[in-house]
């Protein structure tokens, strides 16, 4: 378990490593930096001189260097707009799109797991087809428009919650619906489809053979090897609502990381973009990592492969 | 009391070409501490009638019957909650597929204490010995780390003697191993047939065996039912069936065997000519007389249940000939 640990974050390590590079390189060519921060009608003299305090006459390399070696520390530099530091501004901003993307997943699985696994056993009722209904109806829904649909509804209409912001609580249902509507689908197919596997299974008919009572069959012996799958997807669905947030923050104008990412790329704020793509991807990587391990711990013949 | 009573048992399965009608009027009893062979080729119905006994057929197949009695329980009548305290407590099942019939979540240990844990008022640690205990006896040795194993651990052969050591648990009154020995090695399967005929002996349970292996059953059974079709075409007790075949369909699958002395090297088997027929279809008379030597007119009109002796009974018209001969 523990080598199969250590071998896991090494190869995350690496992804990681690669992450930071493609995004520092893509970026750094796809504009002139010290253009953009001296705006459109500097004269080449300003923009040279920007060019040396920037650092950006330096080899790409050497810059590259610079900047990982201050990501190492936390410092990801100075945003061109805010004059202010970039890991201050995430500071800020990732608790709101964690929480965002945490209460979505969250939300998602409390309704998706039990209704794939209720689908699952009553195959072919009502249940089932309704449930089937519900995914293809969730899948085609487009987000922005159930964001601004929810908003209509509960804000304007019935007032109950607040069209805008990130203040208090009330303001993150709206959008965990929202975010949290586009995972429903896949994770209760997944289930469903699961659990119709292993209920087919020998085990499972072992399971009754040994004259177990219904929920032991289902919660314990089924549902542990139906959810293997379920771990890995839900990991991936919140990497997903994580770059999905950027919709529903717009939307729902939230102070998050997915707004401020938004407003940088326009701003042409380099440092932040290129701080929230690492940020975002070691993210990505780390909830890989934790369903791997989840897994690993779900169905023992991961540990050793 | 006979321990298990069965009466016109059939079993009918939905399907896209029709209702396959799969068992068709099974009966037969069983003794406390006997051990029943049903023997038949695939397709005849023996596993689906000791699924059906313990209730874990298909969901869309239909069982239906006249009695179905074990230990003085009417199963037909049983509300699911008292099949469960049944099952896996007084009659236990072994499987055909030991690679598969193990949950590959949980270690050998939890799966087997399980069954006891359920039924009985038993601490953790009394679970443990006695599957400790059965794990011995069933010929697996360090049995303590085995139970901290999961099943992809184990070969097949000792995955199929936890099976076994799992069907014991509680100490039933009847174990039903379906086809327990096809898919081990060969060299394995004579030690399973060892181990289970051992205990059965020793805890004194009742028990049917599935098979196809005409070598198994002499060497275990009692008592012998031949299936085909989805009926009983002779039962009888082992010697007798064995020395005295009544049905032509079981006479010809002792021609199938080989045998050391009597069959010459290079000398084709035995084989029955024919295909077993279309289960979809309502069969009227002998479903074998297609395929059989001695079929006459008469027997496309009935299925006879002619004695030959007071305990060996024949599903076939030119039984009464033998009888009459005899």
């Amino acid at each position: 378990m523990l080598a199969f640990g250590i071998r896991r974050l090494t190869i995350s390590l690496c992804v990681a490593l690669t992450v930071s590079i493609v995004a520092f390189f893509l970026l750094h060519m796809s504009g002139d930096i010290a253009q953009a921060i001296a705006g459109t009608d500097a004269t080449p003299e300003q923009v040279s001189q920007i060019r040396v305090q920037f650092g950006l006459d330096r080899p790409l390399v050497e810059q590259y260097l610079n900047w990982a070696w201050g990501v190492l520390r936390f410092d990801f530099g100075t945003s061109f707009y805010f004059r202010d530091q970039v890991t201050t501004l995430i500071a800020q901003r990732l608790p709101v799109t964690l929480a965002l993307g945490g209460i979505s997943l969250l939300l998602a699985l409390i309704i998706s797991v039990p209704l794939g696994v209720l689908a699952a056993v009553k195959q072919g009722g009502w249940i089932d087809r309704a449930a089937l209904m519900f995914c293809v109806l969730g899948q085609a829904l487009p987000t922005f428009w159930l964001g601004l649909s929810l908003i209509i509804v509960f804000s304007v209409t019935l007032r109950w919650l607040p069209v805008s912001g990130s203040g208090t609580w009330a303001h993150f249902v709206l959008p965990s619906v929202a975010l949290g509507w586009y995972a429903i689908p896949a994770v209760m197919r997944l289930t469903r489809n699961g659990m119709l596997d292993v209920l087919a299974s020998d085990y499972i008919r072992t399971a009754r053979a040994k004259g177990l009572r219904m929920p032991t069959v289902l919660f314990k012996h089924a549902l542990r090897n139906a959810m293997i799958p379920v771990v890995a997807l839900a990991a991936v669905q919140f990497g997903f609502m994580l770059g999905g947030s950027i919709v529903v923050e717009a939307v729902f104008s939230m102070e998050g990381l997915g707004q401020l990412a938004w407003q940088s790329i326009a701003r042409q704020d380099f440092p932040v973009v290129q701080a929230i793509v690492l940020v975002l991807a070691v993210l990505y990587i780390g909830l890989t990592l934790l369903a791997d391990i989840l897994n690993a711990i779900l169905d023992p013949r991961i540990r050793i492969a | 009391m006979a321990l298990l009573e069965i009466q016109n048992l059939t079993i009918d399965i939905p399907t896209s070409g029709g209702l396959l009608h799969a068992v068709r009027g099974v009966s037969l009893s069983l003794e406390r501490g006997k051990t029943l062979a049903i023997v038949g080729e695939s397709g005849s119905g023996k596993s689906l009638s000791s699924l059906a006994l313990m209730d874990l057929l298909p969901r869309r197949a239909v069982r239906r019957a006249d009695a179905l009695r074990f230990n003085g329980v009417d199963l037909m009548c049983a509300t699911e909650r008292q099949k469960q305290d049944l099952r896996g407590n007084r009659m236990a099942m072994i499987f055909q597929e030991p690679m598969t019939s193990l949950n590959p979540a949980f270690t050998i240990g939890d799966q087997l204490c399980e069954v006891l844990l359920r039924h009985r008022k038993v601490s953790r640690t009394e679970a443990r010995d006695r599957a400790v205990m059965l794990l011995e006896k069933a010929g697996i040795t360090s049995a303590g780390t085995r139970l901290g194993q999961y099943p992809h651990q184990l070969s097949g052969g000792l995955r199929q003697r936890v099976m076994i050591s799992m069907a014991l648990m509680c100490e039933p009154d009847l174990i039903i191993a379906d086809e327990p020995t096809t898919a081990l090695d060969v060299t394995i399967q004579a030690q399973i047939l060892r181990v289970l005929r051992d205990l059965q002996s020793e805890f004194g349970m009742a028990m049917i065996l599935i098979t196809h292996d005409l070598g198994v059953v002499a060497r275990i059974a009692d008592d012998v039912g031949v299936m085909y079709a989805g009926r009983l075409v002779e039962t009888g007790p082992a010697a007798k069936v064995f020395t005295t075949p009544g049905h032509p369909y079981t006479r010809g699958l002792m021609d199938c065997i080989p045998t050391p002395g009597r069959t010459k090297p290079g000398e084709r088997l035995g084989a029955i000519p024919g295909q077993v027929p279309n289960l979809v279809e309502e069969l009227r008379g002998c479903a074998f007389r297609e395929r059989c030597g001695q079929s006459r007119s008469a027997c496309g009109e009935s299925f006879p249940d002619l004695w030959l002796a007071d305990d060996h009974r024949v599903a076939c018209l030119s039984g009464q000939s033998a009888e009459n001969a005899a």
